[in-house]
């Protein structure tokens, strides 16, 4: 015991710390560097290849493709929220063939590539030509702009019906119980009760997927509609010159981060009776 | 009946085995991307969480630029910046002549940048997961940084992480997917080959679908069994 007192001397406090900059803030500051040296070669490429004549031929291209984009994916979206409503109903279902459905529509339309179903869709289905153009169809699945909704409000009614059954699911059962007492029906239960709280939860997983499907919305370009990035292709094609593709990105980054501070701002204001002070 | 059995064959008429080469090439891209993205996440995610307001500042910058833009420009842009920044540097040394940039690594760059950006959040989350007393912990028993990582803090990190990491290799492997645009014979070019020189669209794009629920399946199974390994009996959470 003795030892252990007596065998390490007192030692001296540790001198103050001379500097402020420690290894991050020097990592820090030179990855800034980086990126700040990045974000102006963009703007010296983008200033010094200025092309009026580029921007006037190909400007109102972009505006064009943007309001396709814009188009798809709100349409897509909407429709895939109808659709999602069924199909989480069917994940929750007591039958057990609805629920064998419903999760097996889930389970491809999460496990394959949304490329894959729309060229599934847009050309797959050219092979059945003779019956489709019996039922008077052709004229739908002939078009690639109806078979890009198509394949993405399938894709999307599937990553939204999880997101509501996780939001349903996250409502406590003592809601329904209270709400069963108060003799609440089974509608006005889920409209005045459950759906409330639990949107709440499943804002920022709506957003989320509304974001990735805004993304995943590029590849329709593939199938020669000419979404924003289908444009984009086809000025580059023609000019070969590198900063169309600048114009895309910026254009698409300030779409996502737009669509993600307002759903902060709208989150902010939403939860403000649950907030504590 | 037969005549599709016929195109599915491994045999000169069949196209078995353009496809097979088609299924390697997208799971070694996916394999190839996945412990580049991994790490560049995990270094992304130490800098956010460094407590350095720029070093914090320069990772959202990358996670937030490689999170809002689609994968498939990313990797335009990966692909042809790349083979202009090279002509332009071999210009700059006086040497001309046109260059080309393996697909192969213009897919694994651009699907690891994206890859990263994602699991960085992921692995930021696991570590706001971790209590503070196990670091509290380790420097009671005298532990230094290092050897905090790697004895106490990322042997918990894994098995918080693991779910959020499984399903962004599902993503991964999905999105694989595109380099078939710029040229890169994986499953979906090999299946629309063999799509259109058999006119049997429907059976090849279906059996793309399918390859990739099956590829799917099995990394469950994967995950399944790696959950199991590195979770301790009876711990809970």
């Amino acid at each position: 015991m003795t030892t252990a007192f007596n065998g390490i001397a007192a030692q001296p406090a540790p001198a103050p710390q001379k500097s402020r900059m420690s290894k991050a803030r020097v990592l820090g500051l030179i990855l800034l560097a980086i990126w700040t040296a990045c974000a102006l070669g963009i703007v010296y490429f983008l200033v010094s290849s200025w092309n009026p004549e580029l921007v006037a031929r190909y400007g109102p291209n972009y505006a064009s493709g943007l309001w396709v984009t814009v188009k798809l994916v709100v349409i897509s979206f909407i429709a895939g929220a109808i659709l999602s409503v069924p199909v989480a109903m069917g994940r929750k279902s007591a039958n057990s063939l609805a629920r064998g459905l419903s999760y097996g529509y889930v389970y491809f339309f999460r496990g394959t590539p949304l490329l894959a179903q729309t060229f599934l869709i847009y050309y797959g289905l050219g092979s059945f030509r003779p019956q489709l153009d019996a039922i008077g169809l052709w004229w739908f699945f002939r078009d690639a702009w109806y078979c890009a909704i198509l394949a993405f409000t399938l894709n999307t009614a599937a990553y939204q019906a999880e997101i509501l059954r996780g939001a349903i699911a996250s409502v406590p059962r003592g809601q329904w119980e209270a709400a069963a007492a108060l003799g609440l029906s089974r509608w006005i239960t889920i409209r005045k009760v459950i759906a409330p709280q639990a949107m709440l939860v499943a804002l920022r997983p709506y957003v989320n997927e509304l974001i990735l499907l805004l993304k995943g919305s590029a590849i329709v370009a593939i199938i020669t509609v000419f979404d924003l990035m289908g444009e984009t292709r086809r000025a580059y094609a023609r000019s070969f010159d590198f900063q169309t593709y600048i114009w895309a990105a910026l254009i698409y980054l300030a779409l996502v981060e737009l669509l993600r501070i307002g759903t902060e701002k709208a989150e902010q204001r939403l939860t403000r009776h649950i907030r504590r002070a | 009946m037969e005549r599709m059995l016929t195109f599915l064959s491994f045999g000169p008429d069949g196209w078995g085995d353009e496809i097979a080469a088609g299924v390697l090439i997208t799971v070694c891209l996916a394999l190839a991307t996945l412990p580049f993205g991994l790490l560049l996440g995990f270094a992304i995610s130490l800098a956010k969480l460094s407590g350095d307001r720029f070093l914090k500042l320069s990772a959202d910058i990358f996670t937030t630029i490689f999170r809002g833009l689609p994968e498939l420009l990313t990797l335009f842009l990966v692909y042809y910046g790349a083979q202009i920044a090279l002509q332009q540097f071999l210009r700059l040394i006086g040497q001309t002549g046109g260059i080309e940039i393996n697909a192969f690594v213009a897919g694994m760059a651009a699907l690891g940048v994206v890859f990263a950006a994602y699991a960085s959040e992921v692995f930021v989350s696991a570590f706001r997961a971790i209590p503070n007393g196990q670091y509290e912990g380790a420097a009671a028993l005298g532990f230094n940084r290092r050897h905090t990582m790697r004895l106490v803090i990322l042997p918990q990190l894994i098995r918080v992480a693991l779910p959020g990491l499984s399903n962004l290799w599902l993503i991964l492997l999905k999105d694989t997917s595109l380099v078939s645009v710029i040229g890169l014979a994986d499953i979906i070019r090999q299946t629309g080959i063999a799509a259109r020189v058999s006119k049997e669209t429907f059976l090849f794009y279906a059996l793309a679908c399918l390859i990739y629920l099956v590829l799917a399946i099995l990394s469950s199974f994967v995950f399944q069994r790696i959950e199991r390994r590195v979770e301790t009996p009876g711990m809970t959470r």
